[in-house]
This record gives C-alpha cells, sequence and structure tokens, in this order.
C-alpha cells in the first residue's frame, strides 16, 4: 500500500484486546505508531480520550482520519486493507465463518470468565482492595466449563482452533489466555492439549508475542513480589 | 441439499437471523425448538452444536453457531443486497464495531432486565432484590444512551442511509426488555423513531411475526409451570444473583 499512512493504535498493554491489535501489526509489519493509554492512571477517561472514544475503551485505532474501536473490528478492518496473509481471516465463507464463530463468541464466554479473574485476583489485591474469593471460586468454574469448549469444540484434534492454520481466532484467544499470569495463574496448566496449542500460536508469533506479553510478565513479578510468601505458594 | 435452521424466537439472536433469512427470500427448513423445553441439551441438538446455543444452522454437512457468524455467512452465500454488510472497508468496519460492541453491551442489559423483570419473579417465582435491580436498569440505560450518541447520532441508521445487519442486530436485543413490559423507548423519541424506520425497512409484517413470542411473553409466563423451569433454577440464580 504505497504512500499510504501509518495507522495510529491507542493502547494498554495490560488489555488482552490491545495486544492482539499490537502482535498483528507487528507480525504483519503494518506501519504503525502507538500511543500508549495507561488505564491505570485513568488516562481513558479525559476529555480528549473520550472525544476520541465516547466508549473511553481500549484498543482505538485511527487510520488517516478514520477512527476504529473495538478489537474484532480492528482486527478484521486491517487484514482487509492490508492484504494479510489468507489464514488470519480466509476468504473462503465456511472457513471465514469458522472465525467469526469463534470472535464472537469469545466476548460472552473467554473474555468475560478471564477479565473477572483478572479484577478477583490481580486488580483488587494490588490495589488494596477487598476481594472476594467465593466469587473469585465460581468464575474459575465458569471458565472451566469455557475452556472445556475451546478445547473440544473449537480446538478438537486440530493445530489451531480455526483449523490448520493460526487466525484471528487464534490471537484473540491466546492474549486472553494469557492475562491470568498476570496474578501467577496459569489456568491452562493441567490441560496439555491447550498448552500445545498454545506453544504453536507462540511459535507462529514469535518476537511480537513476547514483546507484547513482557508488561504480564512484569505485572507478575510485581504481584508476587507484593503477596505474602504462603499466598505466593498458592498461586503458582 | 438444504439449510436448516435451528431457532426460539424468544431468542434475540434468533430472531435476527429468521428475520434476515426471511427478507432476503433465503429458503430454509425451520427447526422451531423450545429453550424453555431443554432441547439444547439434548443429543439431538448436540450433533449440531455443542456449544448448546440458539440459534445454530446445518448447511449441508456444514455446522455453524452464533448469530453474527451465521449472518455474515448468508450474506455472502446468498450473495444478499450490499447495505446489509457493506463491501466498502469502512462501512463494513462501522457494522463490526457494533456488532463486537453490542455483545457486552445492549445484549447482556436487554438480556438481564427480561429476566429480571419477567422469568425470574414469574417462571422461577424468585425475587430480584432492589438494588440489583435498580443497577440493571442504570446499566440499560447507560448501554441505550451510548447508542444514541455514538451509534446513532443524527443518522437515519447506524452506518448511514440505509439498514444493515448492525441494526437488525440491535433492534431485536432493544425488544427483548420490551418483552418484559418495560417500554425502553418512552422519553427517547430517536431511539423510537429510529425503531419506527427499522420496522418499516424489514417489513411490519416480518417484524411483528418474529417479535410475536416474546411481545406476548408477560401472557405465556401465567400458563408456565414453575415445575418446568425448576431444572434452570439453580443455573439461572447463580449466572444472574451470585
Amino acid at each position: 500500500m504505497a504512500g499510504r499512512q501509518a495507522v495510529k493504535a491507542y493502547l494498554d498493554l495490560v488489555s488482552q484486546a490491545c495486544r492482539a491489535v499490537l502482535i498483528f501489526l507487528k507480525d504483519n509489519k503494518i506501519p504503525h505508531t502507538v500511543e500508549n493509554i495507561a488505564i491505570r492512571k485513568g488516562q481513558h477517561k479525559t476529555p480528549e480520550f473520550t472525544k476520541l472514544n465516547p466508549m473511553q475503551k481500549l484498543p482505538v485505532l485511527e487510520d488517516n482520519g478514520f477512527v476504529l474501536t473495538e478489537s474484532d473490528a480492528i482486527l478484521k478492518y486491517l487484514a482487509t486493507a492490508y492484504n494479510v496473509p489468507d489464514h488470519w481471516y480466509p476468504k473462503l465463507p465456511e472457513k471465514r465463518a469458522r472465525v467469526d464463530e469463534y470472535t464472537a463468541w469469545n466476548h460472552a464466554n473467554t473474555r468475560i470468565h478471564i477479565s473477572s479473574i483478572f479484577l478477583h485476583e490481580g486488580l483488587l489485591p494490588l490495589m488494596g482492595q477487598p476481594t472476594h474469593p467465593e466469587k473469585l471460586e465460581k468464575v474459575l468454574a465458569d471458565l472451566d466449563g469455557t475452556l472445556d469448549k475451546l478445547e473440544n469444540v473449537f480446538l478438537k484434534n486440530q493445530p489451531f482452533l480455526c483449523g490448520d492454520d493460526i487466525s484471528l481466532a487464534d490471537l484473540l484467544a491466546v492474549c486472553e489466555l494469557m492475562q491470568p499470569l498476570c496474578s501467577g495463574r496459569d489456568i491452562l496448566k493441567d490441560r496439555p492439549k491447550l498448552l500445545s496449542w498454545r506453544s504453536r500460536v507462540q511459535s507462529a508469533l514469535s518476537d511480537s508475542f513476547d514483546e507484547a506479553h513482557s508488561v504480564v510478565y512484569q505485572i507478575r513479578e510485581k504481584f508476587t513480589a507484593k503477596l505474602s510468601p504462603c499466598l505466593k505458594q498458592a498461586t503458582l | 441439499m438444504s439449510l436448516e435452521m435451528y431457532l426460539d424466537l424468544f431468542s434475540q439472536p434468533c430472531r435476527s437471523v429468521y428475520i434476515f433469512a426471511k427478507k432476503n427470500d433465503i429458503q430454509f427448513d425451520y427447526k422451531k425448538i423450545s429453550l424453555f423445553e431443554g432441547y439444547q441439551y439434548s443429543e439431538e441438538y448436540g450433533k449440531i452444536n455443542l456449544l448448546r446455543k440458539v440459534p445454530a444452522i446445518k448447511d449441508g454437512d456444514f455446522c455453524l453457531a452464533e448469530s453474527v457468524a451465521i449472518m455474515l455467512y448468508l450474506a455472502e452465500k446468498f450473495h444478499t443486497p450490499d447495505h446489509w454488510y457493506p463491501a466498502d472497508l469502512q462501512k463494513c468496519a462501522r457494522v463490526n464495531e457494533y456488532l463486537s460492541w453490542q455483545h457486552s453491551a445492549i445484549r447482556i442489559h436487554g438480556s438481564k432486565m427480561f429476566w429480571f423483570k419477567l422469568l425470574i419473579p414469574k417462571a422461577l417465582e424468585v425475587e430480584i432484590p432492589k438494588e440489583k435491580m435498580d443497577n440493571a436498569v442504570e446499566d440499560l440505560n447507560a448501554s441505550l444512551n451510548l447508542f444514541e450518541e455514538k451509534f446513532l447520532q443524527d443518522r437515519p441508521f447506524i452506518v448511514g442511509d440505509q439498514i444493515s445487519l448492525a441494526d437488525l442486530v440491535a433492534i431485536v436485543e432493544i425488544m427483548q426488555p420490551v418483552g418484559a413490559g418495560m417500554d425502553v423507548f418512552e422519553n427517547r423519541p430517536k431511539l423510537k423513531a429510529w425503531k419506527d424506520r427499522v420496522r418499516a425497512e424489514i417489513g411490519a409484517e416480518l417484524f411483528d411475526e418474529a417479535h410475536q413470542a416474546i411481545l406476548y411473553a408477560q401472557e405465556a409466563v401465567k400458563t408456565m409451570d414453575p415445575k418446568k423451569m425448576e431444572h434452570f433454577k439453580p443455573k439461572i440464580l447463580r449466572y444472574f444473583l451470585s
């Protein structure tokens, strides 16, 4: 796309969806700049940012004056605009439908439970707020159900969630499933099938994956350092 | 080779798929199922959709779940008019933006109101604590405000001058709390005007037909046997009230 200006991505890499966007931009060598918006500092609620995105959420993409929110929409837009390799968002209707099916299901399933775990196990303790262990237990049980579906309905015996190749579905899912590492919890540790899948995805994404997730590793360090030794033992 | 559609019109995403198919004269074998009867947990339905949700379609050997994925697939396969899911990159992105946002906004809040105002008190015979009810109303109002201010603004439809999948998905969700007796259009003239436009574009007859079950819900619940809902009760209460 000669002569095209770089896109601008407003991101906070603590957010799963933001990491997915950054990895996609880097992996596909899409010219871009990043503006870091720190959610923990309330930078997503400033009048300036609210003007950009009234929902006060991240990520946001700006492409030469065209402002787009929602990671699903952003990824599909970039995949089409930059003519990335077909496997990301296949043109064949049945294959595309599988990716659309996961990206839709992701919202009310993977994302919602992961966000809850991050809140109850990560954010609240880090902010010194009271926690609700019974709520965390409930969410972990709900996530277990979600992981069962991920393994048995989506992945099955395929290398990736939607078939033989990595797609937007794997990208969104892996960023979600990395989030609980912030509080030192590897939710995939007893699931060899999903662990293999995660390794395959990480290999496919190599540098861009680690770069985007450096924040997660940093938070994990901070988290395990801050907590008392016996709690540390329980979460590892 | 035929297209089978597994639908329960009590469910919002089933209504959008039903309306989309009918409006575009897509021929399908209508598999009417009942969520309240628990059909989604049957072994038979498991062969169609192991996610155990509706809607689902079976096109030849190809099974697909999730209303958004289904409608995008049908739009492509049956070459529906461009305005439903525009080829223009930016317009298409706007439709995708709405379809993404609505999952964790209007869909959740509208659904919750239907359960809180109707099904849980009337069919499960459990009272909703006032604070939870007030929060739910507030959440729905906040979503509707964002809908009007960010997605609709001063346009006739979400993406511009013509109806798209975004409007279709929006309207079926917004009608859900209406089924519980909540007039979401009261004091919202802009929303009402948009709803009237969407209904006219879809066709009043088709719109009303698709919404017949949900608008009759308050009556239907009176004849619903609470014992039939017992198997749902723990799961529902855990999901909404814990």
